[in-house]
């Protein structure tokens, strides 16, 4: 029977193709959408997923986002080196400052100044140049697209001078970070330097970043910070998800990422459904002549489900590839990069697909079961 | 041709070597003001071998008739034995298990699936009942050269003309050696000459000494093809004739 049901499906190429077409716009569409959203939602707080050597931010007790914490007073730093259970503690800076370029031009940047003895912080992983050359006066590193970006159509070289906020900087290294939401450059700076670019600044640090001691739950760390400090206290992935759940609860983006997935899913779902119970009504009279003959009820769900589950499976396969064969091509330009296809986003579009046929399978089931076999006979 | 009855069985055998007994069969559609009455107490007998005409005009209740015989549709009253079998008290799953097995069908549209061809088509009762495809094409293949469409078993339906596809469709009614045949006007799309062939072509292959054949139709040209012939008028039946087959000319034979 599964033969039968498969000739019945592949016989008439137009509609099987225009199934399978249906699902792979819409598995394309939902799963792009999803991809990007999910990868400028991450970008939100690409910085903080890129430290990994620390694993608690500390911060004035009001921050929502990585964006807007303000300057703490340094003394912080020393109270929060003093809580039980903190292994180390050093500064970080986050900011957003202008550079100006030799020829003139000027180009926004976010700048992290990073602990001047311990590095914690900087770049994982240098495309140009050495870690250690960032302990060199007025040295800076920028990632590989903030470098393309500043200087276009220029191979990778180190030596370049800018100024940042009318100081003197000198590029020591090009390295990888994640694209940050605006997709500005990124400078990695040690915090002297920042020091010494916003002199007017009574205070430069705005984040405290924690090692608990090895054993200690950093949760219970966080709390004791917060206790000792009033400070507040998070782990990586807290404060990952405080700065998302910002992004998503005031700004416009998932309103226009969910209109745009749910447009996929209802054009997937009309089309792919419409086509699929006109499908089943132009071969009604077929499974009214194959009930006649015999065949059961279950026997025509099972045809009927595996019709609908060969057209997902390939319509679904075939959407996945396109979108990651996007994804592989406009990952080489800087706004897009590092958003690619994403395993949350397969497996919910896997699933989106599969109430859509669901949906299909059910209206074109229900006319098919309460289809009378005498049917056959009207002529 | 002599008239056996007015109406009620129209046999004397016993009810035992009957193919199909109906006896009171009522079937009504719907309820209250809006309730139809299809069939308002039908005898019939059907023998083995022979094949059974069931004529009369439209809505006389021929269509609903052989539906109740075929086990598609529920009597609401009345009994019926098929093959032996009361169908009547019969389950759903046996009943399906039963038309599966005992019951072949040859509809006046035809009803192939489009995208098979006459091989495939033809061997659908028996992937139906679960045999190997092979096996199934095997039998397909034998019983399509049998009705004469040796050379054009490999085409699709639209590639066949009416009296092709009719008779692609009485190949597949007996690919699996059904006890009753039930043919619905299966001349009724074709032109005189093709409905010639396809009767026939059921006289032929399809009378078997135990199969039975119930065809339904309105087209006289062929009534002289029927062993006997019922007629039917607002839901019962009004006439039964058994024609003297000796002379109307038909020697059970292709022309």
């Amino acid at each position: 029977m599964n033969w039968l049901a498969l000739r019945m499906l592949t016989g008439d190429r137009s509609k099987y193709l225009s199934l399978i077409l249906s699902i792979t716009f819409a598995t394309l569409l939902m799963s792009q959408q999803v991809s990007i959203f999910m990868g400028i939602v991450t970008r939100s707080a690409s910085q903080i997923i890129d430290v990994r050597d620390a694993d608690i931010w500390v911060m004035d007790n009001k921050v929502r986002y990585i964006d807007e914490a303000p300057y703490l007073p340094s003394n912080e730093l020393q109270r929060v080196r003093g809580v039980p259970g903190v292994e180390w503690a050093v500064r970080f800076h986050k900011s957003n400052m202008t550079a100006r370029l030799p020829d003139g031009n000027f180009r926004n940047l976010v700048v992290l100044g990073v602990d001047d003895a311990t590095l914690v912080g900087s770049p994982r992983e240098m495309i140009l140049g050495e870690l250690s050359s960032l302990s060199k006066p007025n040295a800076v590193f920028i990632d590989k697209a903030g470098y393309e970006y500043m200087w276009p159509h220029q191979p990778f070289r180190i030596g370049q001078e800018f100024q940042l906020n009318d100081r003197r900087v000198v590029l020591e290294g090009i390295c990888k970070a994640s694209a940050p939401f605006t997709t500005l450059p990124i400078i990695y700076t040690r915090f002297t330097e920042i020091e010494r670019c916003l002199p007017a600044n009574r205070n430069v640090m705005n984040y405290i970043l924690v090692k608990p001691v090895a054993g200690r739950d950093p949760l219970e760390v966080c709390e004791a910070i917060e206790e000792q400090t009033s400070l507040m206290a998070l782990t990586q992935d807290g404060f990952f998800w405080r700065t998302i759940d910002y992004f998503l609860g005031s700004t416009g983006i998932p309103i226009n990422f969910g209109i745009t997935i749910a447009l996929g899913f209802i054009v997937g779902a009309a089309v792919a459904g419409q086509t699929f119970y006109l499908f089943t009504l132009e071969n009604l009279k077929q499974f009214g002549a194959l009930k006649a003959m015999g065949v059961t009820n279950a026997r025509l769900i099972g045809m009927i489900l595996l019709q609908a589950s060969v057209v997902s499976g390939i319509g679904y396969g075939l959407g996945m590839g396109v979108t990651a064969i996007f994804f592989t091509f406009t990952n080489r330009i800087a706004p897009m990069a590092g958003i690619h296809l994403t395993t949350v986003a397969a497996s919910g579009v896997g699933f989106a697909v599969l109430v859509i046929i669901l949906l299909t399978s059910i209206f074109s089931l229900r006319k098919v079961l309460f289809l009378e076999p005498a049917v056959v006979f009207r002529g | 041709m002599s008239v056996v009855s007015k109406s009620g069985p129209v046999q004397s055998a016993r009810s035992s070597e009957l193919a199909v007994q109906c006896r009171q069969i009522v079937k009504e559609f719907g309820v209250g003001e809006t309730k139809t009455v299809a069939l308002r107490g039908v005898d019939l007998d059907v023998l083995p071998g022979q094949m059974t005409l069931l004529v009369g005009q439209s809505g006389c209740g021929k269509t609903t008739l052989i539906s109740i015989i075929a086990g598609l549709l529920n009597a609401t009253s009345g009994s019926l034995s098929v093959l032996g079998e009361d169908l009547i008290n019969m389950s759903g799953s046996n009943l399906v298990r039963f038309r599966q097995k005992n019951i072949g069908f040859v509809f006046q549209q035809y009803n192939l699936l489009p995208t098979l061809n006459a091989i495939e088509n033809a061997a659908v009762p028996l992937i139906i009942a679960g045999q190997p495809r092979r096996q199934a094409f095997e039998a397909a293949k034998k019983i399509l050269t049998l009705v004469g469409l040796g050379s054009r078993m490999h085409l699709l339906p639209n590639q066949l003309s009416g009296g092709q596809q009719q008779r692609v469709a009485i190949a597949r009614a007996l690919v699996h050696e059904p006890r009753l045949l039930v043919c619905d006007e299966p001349t009724a799309a074709l032109d005189a000459h093709s409905g010639q062939t396809v009767m026939e072509l059921l006289r032929k292959v399809a009378l078997q000494p135990d199969r039975a054949v119930i065809v339904v139709t309105h087209d006289n040209r062929v009534f002289n093809f029927g062993d006997t012939i019922i007629h039917m008028d607002d839901g019962v039946v009004s006439k039964v004739e058994v024609p003297d087959r000796s002379s109307n000319g038909h020697n059970d034979s292709m022309h």
